[in-house]
């Protein structure tokens, strides 16, 4: 047995394995919940329910997609340019962190002014956070896998310290936490009464600026051109490392609304427990979506309600929220492999 | 008298998609002969080679070695039935010895005695048997071309392979190793091998082979012994019909528009750089730079397309000292850049034709403004380069990976050619192409010349610069011969300065 490539896969051939990638995912996790001792379906039903299942339901899968989107965005940004940022979790906390330092009234500017300059400070922030890393890839060759991970444990530290000391808040009862933002650092909700803020707008809009720059600017072609064939590219004349350096600050800039969004969105204050690991869950959601920045929000939204479902169900029978993780892992294997089908097929000698 | 028969192809068809690349081809091999396999790029000599090596499973026919029929599809039976292969593109680690590049994958990984003295005998033995000097302990990183072959062949010879075929295996030596090579190969059919000797090159045939058997698009067209036929006959039935070349008239030098000035350059990996050459690019000529691989080719290629400055002299564009060289320079000097690999280095692969085709010029008008790409003219060009250079091809927004060869270089041609070039750099612009490819882009190489622009070819194929090169330089260990005029130089003469002889000479007069 071997793998030939189909040249022009049709869309049956696109989409099909993708379904079934799926649907084994679900066989699996039902599966898993029988050998827990549960009903299958029941099992099912309340992950489906808990995630979708009522308006709260809906509304908090949406605000556990906002983070993912941009962590998301910020991978397949960076992975369409063989860039490789796993240190989403630390932009993300620099985001955050820009957030909390002008977002508490050092900056006292009406809603409509603070906003937009809150959002340009974050991206700044996590730009700048990986703009070392880049350097360093560029001017020495230093792999970025290692310095954008490892940088994520230094950062979180670093938050640590802030919030035990000179950050710390006076009101905060002992806790490590930030002061609150003001008022007009909130972003709104986008519908009144319902419990969901103006972040997932601002994410939404973000997946569609990414696109458009992907296929229509210049910068997109010289990112996908080094992605595809570092070697051509430069023998094209494109500028690799400028283009990777852009690349790095696109998506540290992306990353880093996560956590502007998480904070002036959601939490309304720095914490160390801001993110579960979205700048990590982020590469899933990139690698799902196949890095096409549209798919991410689909991703993003199938990662947040296994999540949310998971929890939910989790409250409601005995089946630990482990079974979320083992989906989410089990769906990623089988997407990569159903990717790999879609573009070969197999042929017995 | 009659020799027993050790090799036999039977009715070989193999067919890809709408391409036969065999046709019902019959073979046979004689001990102690030497077959010569004749064909043009592309006329199915490798495939039949793979189908004898279990690479691919023949649609039709059989395969019988000493005798024994091979199953189909199967790579380890030709080898344990006692056939060798020493590919054109060597096989070899260049961080082990020559002694562990042959026994490699021989004996068990694990054994308490690695026997290392009596294969070392053994290895010494066989090279002296068969005149093939080389060290054992030498590592093979360090070993030049011709040396790599002959390790190559002793690893066929220890494996006691009792027919051996050579792929092509002079196109990387120069005349005087390729004497060698065939100096070994006679002491081989002496000691009972017997040879398959792969190449489209005649005189070479005449000079080893016993009897030719020509490839024409997968069918054999014909059978001959050596002894009764000349190359021209060779020729004709290679070729087919279209045999007569065309007459290429000498180009008229007009003023210098590259020029390198003494410059020197650092090394390229394991290949030399430049050591103080001089030369000129004229308009309306084009300048053949021959020489084996890894001589300074590179070193020089990536100086004209910009990837690469000088460390000491300094290059000319129309007469002016360029500062800052770049490809992105290079291009908007006007110099059209064919690189050495079209598909490592001239396209992306998963890029389809319309990105492939602005790759160089997406920057700025027609095909960019303000940092947006405008997608409709890109299309259009693309769409200009596949009608008028005959690219075959779904459409524009098909990927160059599911392009042949040919078709990918017609690409590149348009790209660059379109530009309206006044310097052009075709760094093996034609390996790997089939005849027709081949006369396409010497066509379009001429034609740019008349135009007006300066053309650098650099070929590892000797025929080929001798016929299209109105100045020839060879190129050795980073030195540059004087220009020698169209026809000046035999291509023995070539040869010993692409041995590396004669510079010192030049080097004393210089200094």
């Amino acid at each position: 047995m071997r793998l030939e490539p189909v040249p022009n896969p049709t869309i049956v051939r696109r989409v099909l394995p993708l379904v079934l990638a799926l649907g084994t995912t679900v066989v699996i996790a039902s599966l898993l919940a029988a050998v827990a001792g549960a009903n299958p379906f029941s099992v099912l039903g309340l992950i489906i329910k808990g995630a979708i299942g009522s308006k709260f339901a809906l509304l908090e899968t949406l605000n556990r997609a906002t983070p993912l989107i941009f962590t998301g965005l910020a991978a397949a940004v960076a992975f369409r340019a063989k860039f490789w940022n796993i240190g989403a979790e630390a932009q993300l906390y620099a985001g955050a962190l820009m957030t909390a330092l002008l977002g508490t009234g050092l900056l006292p500017l009406p809603s409509l002014a603070l906003l937009p300059v809150l959002a340009l400070a974050t991206i700044l922030a996590g730009a700048v956070i990986l703009l070392v890393p880049a350097l360093l890839k560029t001017r020495f060759g230093v792999d970025e896998v290692v310095t954008t991970l490892l940088f994520n444990f230094i950062f979180l530290l670093f938050i640590s310290m802030l919030l035990e000391g000179p950050l710390k808040d006076p009101m905060g009862m002992g806790w490590p936490k930030s002061a609150r933002v003001i008022p007009e650092a909130r972003l709104p909700r986008m519908v009144e009464g319902l419990r969901l803020h103006w972040g997932f707008g601002l994410a939404i809009l973000s997946a569609g600026a990414v696109w458009v720059i992907q296929t229509r600017s210049t910068l997109g072609y010289e990112m996908r051109a080094v992605g595809l064939n570092r070697e051509a590219a430069a023998f094209a004349g494109i500028p690799v490392n400028t283009v990777l350096v852009k690349t790095a600050l696109l998506s540290g800039g992306l990353a880093a609304l996560a956590g502007f969004s998480e904070v002036a969105g959601l939490k309304g204050s720095l914490t160390l427990d801001l993110s579960p690991g979205f700048g990590y869950t982020g590469i899933i959601v990139a690698m799902l979506a196949l890095l096409n920045p549209i798919g991410v929000i689909v991703a993003a939204l199938f990662v947040a309600g296994v999540f949310v479902g998971a929890d939910s169900m989790s409250r409601a029978s005995d089946v630990p929220t482990y079974l979320a993780d083992i989906m989410l892992a089990t769906a990623l294997l089988l997407v990569v492999l159903a990717i790999l089908l879609t573009r070969f097929r197999v042929v017995r000698d | 008298m009659a020799k027993a028969e050790v090799l036999r192809l039977d009715a070989i068809t193999k067919r890809f998609g709408e391409l036969t690349a065999n046709d019902a081809v019959s073979f046979f091999l004689h001990e102690g002969e030497v077959v010569a396999l004749l064909g043009e790029n592309g006329a199915g000599k490798t495939t039949l080679m793979n189908i004898l090596f279990g690479q691919y499973t023949a649609d039709s026919g059989s395969v019988e070695v000493f005798g024994q029929t091979l199953p189909p599809g199967n790579s380890r039976a030709a080898l344990e039935a006692g056939v060798g292969m020493v590919h054109q593109h060597f096989i070899l680690a260049d961080n082990m010895s020559v002694q562990e590049n042959i026994t490699l994958g021989v004996r068990p990984l694990f054994s308490p005695s690695l026997g290392r003295a009596a294969a070392r005998a053994r290895i010494v033995a066989l090279s002296e048997r068969f005149h093939l000097a080389v060290s054992p302990d030498a590592r093979v990183g360090s070993l030049s071309v011709g040396e790599r072959q002959r390790v190559e062949i002793l690893k066929a010879l220890y494996r006691d392979v009792r027919i051996l075929i050579l792929d092509e295996p002079t196109a990387v030596l120069t005349p005087q190793e390729t004497d060698d090579l065939f100096a070994t190969l006679r002491h081989a059919i002496a000691n009972g091998l017997s040879v398959i000797f792969i190449s489209h090159k005649l005189h070479e045939v005449m000079a080893i082979a016993d009897r030719v058997v020509v490839l024409r698009h997968g069918r054999l067209v014909g059978g001959v012994s050596t002894a009764d036929t000349d190359p021209r006959a060779l020729s004709a039935m290679m070729m087919g019909t279209q045999a007569a070349p065309p007459v290429i008239a000498p180009g008229t030098a007009g003023d210098a528009l590259f020029e390198l000035r003494d410059v020197s350059t650092t090394n390229v990996g394991s290949a030399p750089g430049l050591k103080s050459v001089s030369l000129a690019l004229r308009a309306g000529q084009i300048v053949g730079l021959a020489g084996v691989s890894g001589n300074g080719q590179a070193a020089l290629a990536d100086l004209v397309g910009g990837m690469r400055s000088p460390a000491t002299g300094h290059l000319a564009l129309n007469g002016d000292r360029v500062a800052k060289w770049t490809p992105r320079r290079a291009v908007q000097g006007g110099i059209a850049r064919i690189p050495e690999d079209r598909h490592k280095t001239g396209t992306v692969a998963d890029f389809d034709l319309t990105e492939n085709a602005i790759l160089e010029r997406y920057k700025g008008a027609p095909f960019s403004r303000n940092g947006w790409l405008n997608w409709r003219e890109s299309r259009a060009f693309a769409d200009d380069i596949i009608a008028k250079y005959d690219v075959r091809c779904p459409g524009v927004d098909t990927r160059i990976r599911l392009l042949s060869g040919g078709n990918i270089q017609k690409l590149i041609l348009g790209r660059v050619l379109e530009a309206d070039p006044q310097v052009i750099l075709a760094n093996q612009p034609v390996r790997g192409l089939d005849i027709g490819a081949v006369n396409y882009v010497h066509s379009q190489l001429l034609e740019a010349r008349d135009r007006g622009a300066a053309v650098l070819l650099i070929s590892e194929d000797l025929d080929e610069i001798i016929k299209l090169s109105d100045v020839i330089h060879v190129i050795a260990g980073g030195r540059l011969s004087p220009a020698f005029g169209r026809g000046k130089k035999t291509p023995a003469e070539l040869g010993i300065w692409m041995a590396g002889q004669g510079y010192e000479s030049q080097v004393d007069h210089a200094t």
